[in-house]
């Protein structure tokens, strides 16, 4: 037997006791912080000794230590890249998409013949493979970041405006009521008390836009891009065997595509902090 | 005739629209190369014959509807469907691999589930990286996974399939925890009462408990699980798939032909999310669930 992969094994059963005896004390505010991390470590120990172990080529998959390497070694062009897909692409698309479609539910509110009719087609869309009109916008708009921006655009439009137009018919008859008897005109209505009772359901909509943001911008890239842009860097080093510059490009799309969602997370908690849903969690 | 209409009108409005802006949006966006044309043969363009010339161009920028639909129906109804030029042919090609697929990630999607509620340990430590998972953008990484694979010696179908499995685990893990968490205080304790042990509650209770959680996941997951499958494709050099089909298009300027598998892969989407809603439906009543 080899010792990496009996350290392995080993690690493994020794974490998982760990972690088995960590949950089972009185849950904390460090228990609920270290058992996922602890798992975390244990996967890429496991992962980096298992490799050694069986003498995996690095074209197939290299070990942590390898990918951690590549990244040190390569952060001027994964800058380069970051900004090029993120920045450009993803987050300037992000922008558009949401705020279209926010204003588009805000029009289509007063008139419930829209909204029978947009929500429907709009839940239909949201569930079909969008992502295929990559080609057809990078043909459009060509190679550069907006025909990204445009694909992130496009992905990101209908699951906001389903969220939002859901989001602005959450309110109560009682608290509907309550606003009549006060006579609110329909901007007061609006500011007071739809729009903060759709929060949690726009938040959610801009949540699940986040990931969406980063694939499409890496995706578009795809079907055709400058020779920079994480899509780009990945499409290319897989074809020269380069696994752990892929890799690192993945690690920087992981915290990219993670912050993205934790930074709109925290947002959503310093806005709705009055919200049940945001009540009452630790 | 009124509930019909109260109840499709403001659809079929809609929808009648979105194609009054397509054919309008066809005529703006093709116009260029309309007048580009008239330009060169010397002749006067007049609004009917740019409408007219706009619409049946033969690489346009946007094809009208009606292009789209004789490349459809000359591509599924008149090829033979082993014919490479078929779309029946590509379409079930990316339907296989995505029901594979699917149907991985949904067996992994639940058990998964199983065990992150009845496990504490499990509860603490994976369900962050589920979550934590779906941030990063898997799909980003298809390429890579599909040649590496195909390094391995592992080609066709199961690659691909394991990109729609990636994709289609996480709604499902999230509904059935939801779901298997769904039975309240009271009926845990109804069980308790009668010294049922851990699997009958499972069976008799979190198990049919989740059913109604479990069939609105499926429907993302096979959504999420048909562009795992289409994204897959793209990278394998575009030989087969309706992934190729878009690939190959964009590389030869055939707008109508991506156009056409993009509507082929939404006819799948929606087909696939419609079987999955009868089968909830029918599952439900069956089940005394029924709204």
């Amino acid at each position: 037997m080899n010792m990496y992969l009996i350290g392995a094994l080993v690690f493994w059963l020794a974490a998982w006791a760990l972690n088995v005896w960590l949950s089972n004390l009185k849950p904390t505010r460090l228990t609920k912080l270290l058992v996922p991390v602890i798992f975390g470590i244990t996967l890429l120990v496991i992962w980096e000794w298992v490799v050694r172990g069986l003498e995996v080529k690095a074209v197939l998959l290299p070990p942590p230590s390898m990918i951690g390497t590549a990244f040190v070694n390569n952060i001027p062009t994964l800058w380069a890249d970051f900004v090029q897909t993120f920045i450009k692409g993803a987050l300037s698309g992000y922008f558009i998409g949401c705020g279209a479609a926010f204003i588009t539910a805000i029009a289509i509110d007063r008139s419930p013949f829209l909204q029978k009719g947009l929500l429907p087609v709009g839940n239909f869309v949201a569930a079909l493979p969008i992502i295929g009109m990559a080609p057809i916008l990078v043909m459009w708009f060509g190679f550069g970041w907006q025909s990204k921006a445009a694909v992130v655009v496009i992905m990101v439009f209908f699951p906001m405006l389903v969220n939002t137009v859901q989001g602005m018919q959450a309110q109560t008859a009682m608290q509907r009521d309550l606003m009549r008897t006060y006579a609110a005109s329909y901007p007061q209505k609006l500011l007071k008390l739809r729009l903060p009772a759709a929060a949690p359901f726009i938040f959610n909509g801009l949540k699940i836009s986040t990931t969406l943001a980063l694939i499409g911008a890496i995706v578009a890239e795809f079907f055709g891009s400058p020779t920079v842009g994480m899509g780009f860097r990945i499409s290319t080093e897989v074809g020269r065997l380069a696994l752990d510059m892929v890799w690192a490009e993945i690690v920087v799309a992981a915290i990219a595509g993670s912050a993205f969602y934790g930074v709109v997370a925290l947002l959503e908690k310093a806005t709705t902090f009055w919200h049940p849903s945001q009540r009452g969690q630790d | 005739m009124k509930r019909m209409w109260a109840k499709f009108g403001p659809v079929v409005t809609v929808v009648i629209a979105i194609f009054a802006l397509w054919y309008v949006m066809a005529v703006v966006m093709n116009a260029n190369w309309a007048y580009d044309k008239a330009a060169r043969a010397d002749v006067d363009l007049g609004f009917n014959e740019l409408v007219v010339d706009t619409w049946s161009q033969k690489k346009p920028r946007l094809p009208a509807p009606h292009q789209v639909a004789v490349e459809l129906w000359n591509t599924t109804v008149m090829k033979s469907i082993t014919s490479k030029r078929s779309l029946v042919f590509h379409a079930w090609i990316t339907l296989s691999s995505t029901l594979l697929g699917f149907a991985m990630g949904a067996v992994l999607g639940i058990l998964l589930a199983v065990g992150i509620v009845h496990n504490k340990a499990m509860n603490l430590s994976v369900m962050p990286w589920v979550i934590a998972s779906q941030t990063i953008p898997i799909l980003a990484i298809a390429p890579m996974i599909i040649v590496v694979l195909n390094a391995v010696g592992i080609s066709g179908l199961v690659p691909k399939a394991v990109i729609s499995m990636y994709l289609s685990f996480f709604p499902v893990v999230v509904g059935m925890v939801k779901g298997l968490r769904a039975p309240d205080a009271m009926q845990m304790d109804q069980m308790r009462t009668w010294n049922a042990s851990k699997w009958t509650t499972f069976w008799a209770l979190r198990w049919p408990s989740s059913v109604p959680y479990l069939f609105p996941s499926l429907k993302i997951g096979v959504a999420a699980a048909l562009v795992g499958a289409i994204v897959a494709e793209l990278p394998t050099g575009a030989v087969r798939g309706l992934g190729a089909r878009l690939l190959a298009g964009s590389y030869y300027g055939q707008t109508i032909q991506i156009w056409s598998a993009l509507l082929m892969a939404a006819a799948l989407a929606a087909g696939l999310v419609m079987i999955i809603g009868q089968i909830e439906k029918v599952t439900l009543r069956k089940m005394g669930m029924n709204r």
